[in-house]
């Protein structure tokens, strides 16, 4: 982040240089400004949107619980005790028991594991597609044409169908090489990133054929940098932001797409849970026992919304023309 | 204008025909054989005979070809025969469905009504909150109405339809019993208090899927009406003495209108096949749900005819909205 802002040493919210103004009495004003990144900035005023301050606790409060959760909670979410099935909240079991005498606490850890594992991998994945896809649209003159009329196709073709038809194609042959969890796995991971690179692609193409116009990029390339070396070095720091908030906003999308995949029946097979699944496999039983599809679908309610209120925020901390005001 | 529109749809029909073979080869490579569930008494040659009956014998070009063929060219025929009675597509064969043995246009045809009452309430519904509410917190920004419509809109957009769908069936249906909570298709409407029926059984996925799109659409609105407010247009109709009433809900919402117009016609597509989920929620046996029992009994024919018309649905309306966004804003000029 240093080339296209560096002009702009950050002025204002500078603590040492609100220090240094400050009259003291006989000594001469020292001017202590200190080098200060850019990121003490957005740091700044990400901290002052309450929202996304309560969503970034609220994520990283569930992913602890979801990462440590097994060690701390040893109850084995797979194992079936028929006897004390359809309990209701007790300290034994705290969301209760399903119908097959399962922990659901246990299973609600495990599930978003995958559920969670599933959407920060198919946002790398789609970020990196997109990115990839963007930067070289907007470098490359030539590429720009073709790659954005395939950006163009798939905004056209219907996702949600196609996603579907995607995991019956591909389901068994997956299963067959790399067995059925790490299977479905890498299946509904490629699935989603495969069909939602389009927007981050639109957005980092558009930064990047206005960052090419820059000066330092044409002084890089007047000392004869390689073209990779610009892009590594200098067009990719500064699509940074953008990359970043669709990050955020893509791991939202990637698991409720997960999770509606799995409610219909074709994710993740029963005895593997995510938070989709578990919801699927309550709704038979909501009349007698709600909590069973309630619990799930506010877990990724829940980390859906903290993710769209860290997104909001990261926006507004990454927007230059709004910080500092 | 009509240059630009021209254009756009020449470039809209290779477009179209990418995505129909990109679906036809997707679908081509299903690992679904309609012979699966035949007897093993079934001799190998009948079974080769059968395949043929189902146009399955042929090369994948003839077939697609085909399937081109049978979707721009009979299928339409067809339709102007069911309208005014003429005869021009007797005889040819027409795509069917493989689960059903009977056209899949027809069983489109019959699932179209229940979608199109549902979800298209569900948006006119949505547009008609979305609206309002985006006009007074974009106008009282940061108001307590515009945090509580920005905090809902998030919730709205955060939770998904199977999960409010489920809570407002645990809620309403379960536990109060105000509404049922599966759709009724047989249901006639002839008299006030059936009406009064057809009414409650809408009233659950309608409010789930205008939910979400009311948030979608009114913080579109309100970000709209930002941007317009402090425009110096603005400074000068209030400097002219105009009333408030007229700026606001003349000038300004006149402008903010045209990108959330677009933004209105780009989401009409999902009226016919977005609502996959929220139909299956409610039961609602209407085209989404027809796609999801077609996927899950293999039927291809079904399944490449429905996906390929929600492409059509899809560029046509980008089309749509382009056109329109040229037609509002003089600014913008194509040509």
């Amino acid at each position: 982040m240093t080339d296209a802002h560096a002009p702009e040493t950050p002025v204002g919210v500078d603590r040492g240089t609100v220090a240094a103004s400050a009259p003291v009495a006989g000594a001469e004003p020292l001017l202590l400004t200190q080098a200060r990144s850019q990121w003490w900035d957005v740091w700044d005023q990400f901290r002052s949107h309450k929202g996304a301050m309560a969503g970034a606790v609220l994520f990283l409060l569930i992913l602890a619980v979801v990462v440590f959760g097994p060690y701390i909670w040893p109850l084995d979410p797979t194992e079936t005790a028929i006897r004390s099935r359809n309990q209701s909240l007790s300290w034994a079991h705290p969301l209760g028991t399903d119908q097959l005498g399962r922990d659901v606490f246990a299973r609600m850890i495990q599930g978003g594991r995958v559920s969670l594992a599933v959407g920060l991998t198919a946002m790398g994945l789609s970020l990196v597609l997109g990115t990839l896809i963007g930067v070289l649209a907007g470098y490359f003159r030539r590429l720009d044409g073709p790659l954005m009329r395939l950006t163009d196709l798939f905004l056209a073709l219907p996702l949600l169908p196609l996603l579907l038809v995607m995991v019956l194609l591909f389901r068994e042959p997956l299963t067959a090489a790399f067995g059925i969890e790490t299977g479905i796995f890498i299946l509904i991971v490629s699935a989603i990133g495969i069909t939602s690179w389009m927007q981050t692609a639109r957005i980092v193409r558009g930064d990047v054929l206005a960052l090419k116009e820059h000066e330092f990029v044409l002084a890089a390339r007047s000392i004869g940098t390689p073209a990779r070396r610009i892009v590594t070095r200098h067009v990719l720091p500064n699509v940074l932001s953008p990359i970043m908030v669709s990050a955020t906003l893509g791991i939202a999308t990637a698991i409720i797409t997960e999770s509606a995949l799995s409610f219909l029946g074709l994710g993740f097979p029963p005895d593997f849970p995510t938070w989709g699944r578990l919801l699927n496999d309550g709704v038979p039983y909501l009349e007698l026992y709600p909590g069973r599809a309630f619990w799930p679908g506010l877990a990724i309610s829940l980390v859906v919304l903290s993710i769209n209120y860290v997104g909001d925020g990261l926006r507004d901390a990454l927007d230059p023309r709004i910080r500092g005001r | 204008m009509l240059t630009f529109t021209f254009r756009r749809l020449l470039t809209a029909i290779p477009t179209l025909l990418f995505i129909s073979l990109v679906i036809f080869l997707l679908l081509d490579l299903a690992p679904g054989d309609p012979m699966a569930q035949m007897p093993l008494t079934v001799p190998d040659e009948v079974k080769a005979r059968m395949r043929e009956a189902l146009g399955l014998g042929e090369p994948i070009h003839i077939r697609y070809w085909k399937w081109l063929v049978q979707f721009f060219w009979v299928e339409p025929l067809h339709l102007l025969d069911a309208m005014f009675g003429t005869g021009f597509a007797e005889g040819s064969q027409r795509i069917l469905s493989w689960q059903t043995r009977s056209p899949v246009v027809d069983i489109v045809m019959q699932r179209m009504p229940q979608t199109l009452w549902v979800v298209g309430t569900a948006y006119v519904v949505a547009i008609l909150i979305a609206i309002p509410v985006g006009i007074y917190s974009a106008y009282r920004q940061y108001s307590v109405f515009d945090q509580a419509g920005t905090f809902i809109t998030m919730v709205g957009f955060s939770v998904p339809p199977f999960f409010s769908g489920v809570l407002v069936i645990i809620i309403f249906a379960a536990q109060l019993g105000w509404f049922p909570s599966i759709y009724d298709t047989r249901h006639v409407v002839d008299s006030w208090h059936d009406f009064g029926l057809q009414v409650r059984q809408m009233f659950l996925p309608v409010m789930v899927l205008a939910l979400q799109i009311t948030s979608q659409l009114s913080r579109f609105m309100r970000a709209s009406m930002l941007d317009n407010l402090n425009q110096d247009y603005v400074r000068t109709a209030r400097a002219k003495g105009l009333r408030e009433k007229t700026v606001v809900l003349v000038h300004v919402l006149r402008n903010s209108m045209i990108p959330v117009v677009t933004v209105i016609a780009l989401g009409v597509p999902s009226i016919f096949g977005g609502a996959i989920i929220t139909e299956q929620v409610f039961k609602v046996n209407g085209i989404g749900q027809l796609l999801i029992t077609a996927i899950q009994g293999n039927d291809l024919p079904m399944v490449q005819t429905l996906t390929f018309i929600f492409a059509v649905l899809i560029v046509l309306f980008n089309l749509i909205a382009d056109v329109l966004y040229g037609m509002l804003d003089p600014r913008i000029r194509y040509d």
